[in-house]
């Protein structure tokens, strides 16, 4: 029991309740806000060091013993994603402090944001699978509002398509818990997971767990990510960012939760979906992102390939693939988030999107510039960059289990994926200049702050990788043994 | 019991599907409401039901019905009550706005506003 577990929730949860009071203080609104989410950040920071000294973390709700409450368990996997989350939230909130205008900061944006790191938190900590449904719910409903805020044609637009899906998704949410809840009788996820061993994953398991897979993958983009280039390019950039970095990784986690705790029985044909949806995911968002030409796009579709290869880690289940996919999964929420930011910048200053329109911006914006330009190597994965480690040790885990052709397809999206980018770099950045210095249709300031953040973050996370993955290493070990996490859940059964 | 339940649900996910693939952006709104029914109703059948009192405690009463999914039940009507009102008043907003309810004229793809 420790109730440091909750902190991440209550936190952005309370301060979000509280700014709904102070609409027209928007300077105390993000005074309060900047501080909600550093004390996040800083409980987050604390709970890892607990998990690492003492194991998983868990707290049941209102003293009610595991299976009959809800469970709040952090492990190393949830603890290490609510830090990245609040890091992710810090940085966007910097960033709208510029670039998004008065009406929206008076109409409860950042109550919004606060709404959607609770629900994101919540959603990675929770031990009860009808909670996770309620955190998603809690997460989505501020994304609603979120993207619709402001009423723009398009926003309007995006958003009753953005809204529909995910309706229907957690529909079926729903009925995959019904599902499970008819065939073993409980919710809470250790306890599943235990009733799930007990009886063996048969064939209706099975079916309810590709019912899950449907699910999350459509949270998460994977496969079914026909919503998110539309809804991802509609909102301002700060919006679209922590979209970008959060709301999909959150269906990730679900999807290794899921397939690492309670369904890795008939892993030779779960998982094998698992591999063939990511395969398709990693090839059809790199053809989405070489196809387009304006920078929304191509970064909206590079969301999906990151997704698609963090699930061939998730799939392929070695120890070597599973701590490859839990740092590519932490560098990617990061990366995401600032490339997003930087591509909103150069949208603002050019006042178009379209890469054809836009030239030569480094001779007045160098800084704007080599940040992309290093954000762009890291999304791609080279070397001394954060995205190197986690490829390496995803490709090593598949081509060790011989799925030669799934890990040719990584590497040559990450080849498209560069490209994509470097696209994007060259067309806006080199070339002759198309404006002239005080002619940029607004000034995009602001970014610099989060930017030289999450920069500082990704080189970081790539040179000091040794130190980061033996947290990432704790984090896979409970993945492997299911155990672990029942024990420290449901201390009583002793099994 | 159960198989009358099963079939009637699978009638109402047939029509929430059927009103979800058609044009105008209110049908759509009634699928979905009428998806929100047939799955509830499916977390009410799939606990089993089995006959007994009210979950309330009182004496004399020996087997009672599960009290769980109808907690869950209850927890997912507010959220789908929530999101329809929200998706209700999106609706309304974006026919101010946009001057159609034809989801096929909502297309995005040439131009940026």
């Amino acid at each position: 029991m420790n109730n440091l577990v909750i902190l991440p929730i209550l936190l952005p949860l309370f301060s979000g309740v509280l700014l709904f009071f102070l609409r027209r203080q928007i300077r105390t609104q993000q005074a309060i806000t900047l501080v909600a989410t550093t004390a996040t950040l800083i409980s987050s920071l604390v709970l890892i060091g607990s998990i690492s000294r003492d194991g998983i973390q868990i707290l049941n709700m209102g003293g009610w013993e595991a299976p009959y409450g809800i469970t709040l368990v952090a492990d190393m996997l949830a603890a290490l994603l609510t830090a990245t989350a609040s890091i992710v939230t810090i940085a966007c909130l910097l960033y709208t402090f510029h670039s998004i205008g008065e009406d929206r900061k008076k109409f409860y944006v950042y109550p919004l944001l606060l709404l959607l790191l609770c629900g994101v938190n919540g959603s990675f900590l929770t031990g009860d699978i009808f909670n996770l449904f309620v955190f998603f719910e809690v997460m989505l409903i501020s994304s609603y509002a979120l993207i619709s805020l402001g009423g723009g044609k398009v926003q309007l637009r995006e958003t009753i398509k953005y809204m529909i899906t995910n309706i229907i998704s957690s529909m079926l949410f729903i009925v995959a818990v019904a599902y499970l809840y008819s065939i073993t009788g409980t919710l809470s996820m250790a306890h599943l997971s235990e009733r799930v061993a007990l009886a063996g994953q048969d064939g209706l398991i099975t079916t309810v767990s590709l019912l899950f897979l449907i699910v999350f993958g459509l949270k998460a983009g994977l496969l079914l990510f026909f919503w998110l280039p539309g809804s991802y390019s509609a909102p301002p950039a700060a919006i679209a960012a922590i979209f970008a970095a959060l709301l999909t990784k959150v269906g990730i986690y679900a999807i290794m939760r899921m397939f690492t705790l309670i369904f890795y029985h008939q892993s030779d044909f779960t998982h094998t979906v698992l591999v063939w949806m990511s395969a398709l995911t990693m090839i059809l968002g790199a053809v989405g992102a070489i196809a387009y030409g304006d920078i929304r796009r191509i970064l909206a579709y590079n969301v999906i390939v990151s997704v698609g290869f963090v699930v061939f880690g998730v799939a392929v289940a070695s120890r070597e693939a599973l701590t490859g996919a839990v740092f590519y999964l932490i560098h990617d929420m990061l990366a995401k988030a600032l490339i997003f930011i930087l591509g909103g910048v150069i949208v603002s200053i050019a006042g178009t999107d379209r890469l054809r329109d836009i030239s030569g911006l480094i001779r007045f914006r160098p800084t704007l510039g080599w940040l992309f330009f290093l954000s762009a190597l890291a999304l791609a994965g080279v070397p001394p960059l954060s995205g190197f480690v986690g490829k390496v040790m995803i490709l090593q885990g598949g081509i060790a289990q011989s799925y030669y052709v799934m890990a040719a397809i990584g590497l040559l999206t990450s080849l498209l994926v560069l490209y994509s980018v470097m696209k994007i770099f060259i067309n806006s950045f080199w070339g002759e200049t198309l404006l002239s210095e005080g002619e940029e249709k607004s000034p995009g300031k602001g970014y610099l702050l989060p930017g030289a953040m999450l920069a500082a973050l990704l080189i970081g996370l790539g040179l000091g990788a040794e130190t980061v993955l033996t947290y990432v290493g704790q984090a896979v070990e409970v993945m492997l043994n299911p155990m672990l996490y029942i024990e420290a859940v449901l201390p009583q059964t002793g099994m | 019991m159960e198989l009358l339940m099963a079939l009637v649900i699978g009638v109402l996910f047939a029509v929430a599907v059927y009103l979800m693939l058609s044009r105008t952006l209110l049908r759509i709104i009634i699928g979905t409401v009428i998806l929100s029914h047939g799955v509830h109703l499916l977390l009410m059948t799939m606990s089993r039901l089995k006959r007994g009192a009210a979950p309330i405690m009182e004496e004399g009463n020996l087997a009672y019905t599960d009290p769980l999914p109808q907690a869950l039940i209850l927890t997912s009507i507010v959220i789908s009550f929530g999101v329809t009102a929200f998706m209700l008043v999106l609706a309304y907003r974006a026919y101010q706005s946009l001057g159609t309810d034809q989801m096929d004229e909502l297309k995005g793809e040439k131009e940026h506003e």
